[in-house]
């Protein structure tokens, strides 16, 4: 393996932990602040990515308004899913809310293919994307993979400050730590859930909306991106968006260079990943005992 | 009087069965083992779930690891039941030994996400390698004999898948009922206080993990020999939810309930996807079934069983 192409891996395994952060990273906060285990998750990346499908006619080539609108029509979607019905799900068992979640991907699994069919669609990347740099003397590397991951360490970062410099992320870590004592301390922890939600709506919906150019857009994409997503949650250690992004680097880089050094066997890289966390921390990287 | 009646109906409903065999329809005949292979998987997954409170949302993994296992050693020639049921269960109750070992150190949510991820790992394995064919499965040339029955034979059959599903149903009875079935209630109902009793509960669970998916695997020894074909979505997390949803839908906590269950949602499935019984709306019976699955958990968490339980005017089931 040369230089060039060692590169290209590290950036395609950057890139793709990134996109792997933004949907865990809803999953691990809904779950740490509302104790709702969400199957539907991955549902969310899909609707991103059919969002992308839909509207990229629409909007042309302003790629970033794009995203901006499909932010946006995400969080009121996950608005008002979570007030008709995830808000029925916090005082149920866990074994209720996966049934529930799952029967709620069949649904979004028939109404996308009643909207859509069951063809596999491609986004075209944007024009002052289109083309890639050179990288080494042999590889290139595509300007539009470069700015999905630039867009999704962006994202990360606004989280970041959102979650640890703000008022709101004040009460989204204490949420996680402690839900009833946040609610005894007078906080609203109705709306909280529902901005929270609302908000891990809105980074799945992105990151299917930044990788449909690049993975192109086809029926069950929700499926297999969630349970990875479970994956990064197990490693990274519920509640906690640090570990959610180690955890997705980590995964990130097994999975790219797994594909490139073991082929054949390349599907069961992050498994046995996970398998080894648990050996060593069974609450994760970063979690609390359990 | 009515707790007697209770305790003989499986076994009155197991020798009707038996008698009718003969006469029912390829079709019914048919129709029936499925039930009753996907109810021996659902009572594996009762013993879990129902029995000792470990929720798996990875155990179609074990189903399918059987269904495998007896498809890959019958090779070309065939083989005799007398070898290939022992290794389809024991491969699965192998499997279920390592995963259970790595997934019961975590608990709760942890131990759902684990499970399936372990459970997506296996479909991957026979997905992406070559061992089963890969995404198109494999065929088995010759079903499984034993000595003069022939699984070939639909008789053979129904009479094999309905004495698994009797032996089954026994067996986990008889665990309800014994010093380790009650250790595991107490697990259920609460763990920590089992562990300052001084009972080894990590060792007890792991050996509920490991009965259960060597059950699965028995299941998954009898859909091979009854389909003659296996392929990697039998190992697909959907297969593990709808296991899953099968004892929810007979009502947890009751081996009758996961084999009502596995009857109600074969039939209910059956039911919306067929063009005479909801016209049009069949073509889309993935929303229909969506929607009956949010219904029927958000009214029913008890299941059918509790349903009837509310029913009857006497109350307890």
């Amino acid at each position: 393996m040369d230089v060039g192409t060692f590169l290209v891996q590290c950036l395609n395994a950057v890139q793709y932990g990134l996109l792997l952060f933004l949907v865990a990273s809803g999953l691990t906060l809904i779950f740490g602040i509302m104790g709702v285990i969400n199957l539907a998750h991955g549902s969310f990346y899909m609707l991103g990515a059919y969002m992308a499908f839909a509207l990229t006619p629409l909007f042309g080539d302003n790629f970033l308004v794009m995203l901006a609108a499909g932010v946006l029509l995400a969080a009121a979607f996950g608005y008002l899913l979570e007030w008709a019905f995830f808000s029925y799900l916090y005082q149920r068992d866990h074994l209720q809310q996966v049934l529930m979640t799952y029967g709620l991907i069949l649904i979004f699994e028939e109404v996308r293919s009643i909207l859509f069919g069951n063809d596999v669609h491609g986004v075209k990347v944007p024009p002052w994307l289109d083309g890639s740099f050179a990288l080494g003397s042999l590889m290139s590397y595509p300007w539009y993979r470069l700015f999905a991951s630039a867009a999704c360490i962006v994202l990360a970062a606004a989280l970041y400050v959102v979650v640890n410099r703000t008022r709101l992320g004040m009460m989204i870590r204490a949420g996680a730590s402690n839900r009833d004592m946040v609610r005894g301390l007078g906080i609203d922890i109705r709306k909280l859930y529902r901005i929270v939600f609302a908000a891990g709506v809105a980074l799945a919906a992105v990151a299917g909306m930044i990788a449909a150019p690049m993975s192109s857009v086809y029926p069950g994409m929700g499926g297999s991106v969630l349970i990875v997503c479970f994956v990064v949650v197990v490693i990274g250690g519920i509640g906690s968006i640090t570990g959610a992004l180690a955890a997705s680097l980590l995964v990130g880089f097994v999975d790219t260079f797994g594909k490139m050094l073991f082929a054949e066997v390349s599907g069961m890289g992050i498994y046995v990943l996970m398998a080894v966390v648990l050996i060593w921390r069974p609450e994760g990287l970063m979690g609390r005992k359990i | 009087m009515q707790r007697r009646l209770r305790h003989y109906l499986p076994a009155a409903c197991a020798v009707l069965l038996a008698l009718l065999g003969p006469t029912l329809s390829p079709y019914m005949s048919d129709f029936i083992v499925k039930v009753m292979i996907l109810s021996i998987f659902a009572l594996s997954l009762e013993l879990l779930v129902g029995m000792t409170g470990l929720v798996s949302l990875g155990h179609a993994a074990f189903y399918g690891i059987g269904a495998y296992a007896t498809v890959l050693a019958s090779g070309s020639e065939g083989g005799s039941a007398a070898w290939l049921l022992p290794l389809a269960v024991g491969a699965a109750a192998a499997c279920a030994l390592v995963v259970g070992a790595l997934s019961l150190r975590t608990r709760g949510v942890y131990f759902i996400m684990v499970t399936l991820a372990f459970a997506q790992m296996a479909y991957f394995v026979f997905h992406d390698t070559k061992v089963g064919g890969g995404s198109d499965g494999i065929y088995m040339y010759v079903r499984p004999t034993l000595g003069a029955l022939d699984m070939e034979s639909r008789y053979v059959q129904f009479y094999v898948v309905l004495a698994s599903l009797a032996g089954t149903y026994g067996l986990l009875a008889l665990i309800r009922q014994s010093r380790f079935g009650a250790a595991l209630a107490g697990i259920r109902v609460n763990e920590q206080r089992m562990r300052a009793t001084g009972y080894p509960v990590y060792g007890y669970k792991l050996a509920a993990f490991v009965i259960a998916g060597a059950l699965a695997g028995l299941a998954g020894f009898l859909l091979a020999a009854r389909d003659g074909v296996v392929n990697p979505e039998l190992l697909a997390w959907h297969n593990s939810g709808e296991v899953l949803l099968m004892i929810i839908l007979g009502g947890l906590g009751h081996l009758r309930g996961a084999v009502l269950g596995a009857i109600a949602f074969t039939l209910l499935k059956e039911l919306l996807s067929t063009h005479a019984f909801v016209g049009p709306l069949a073509d889309h019976w993935q929303l229909t079934l969506g929607i009956a699955i949010v219904v029927f958990v958000a009214l029913l968490p008890k299941g059918l069983i509790g349903l009837a339980a509310r029913l009857s005017p006497r109350g307890t089931p």
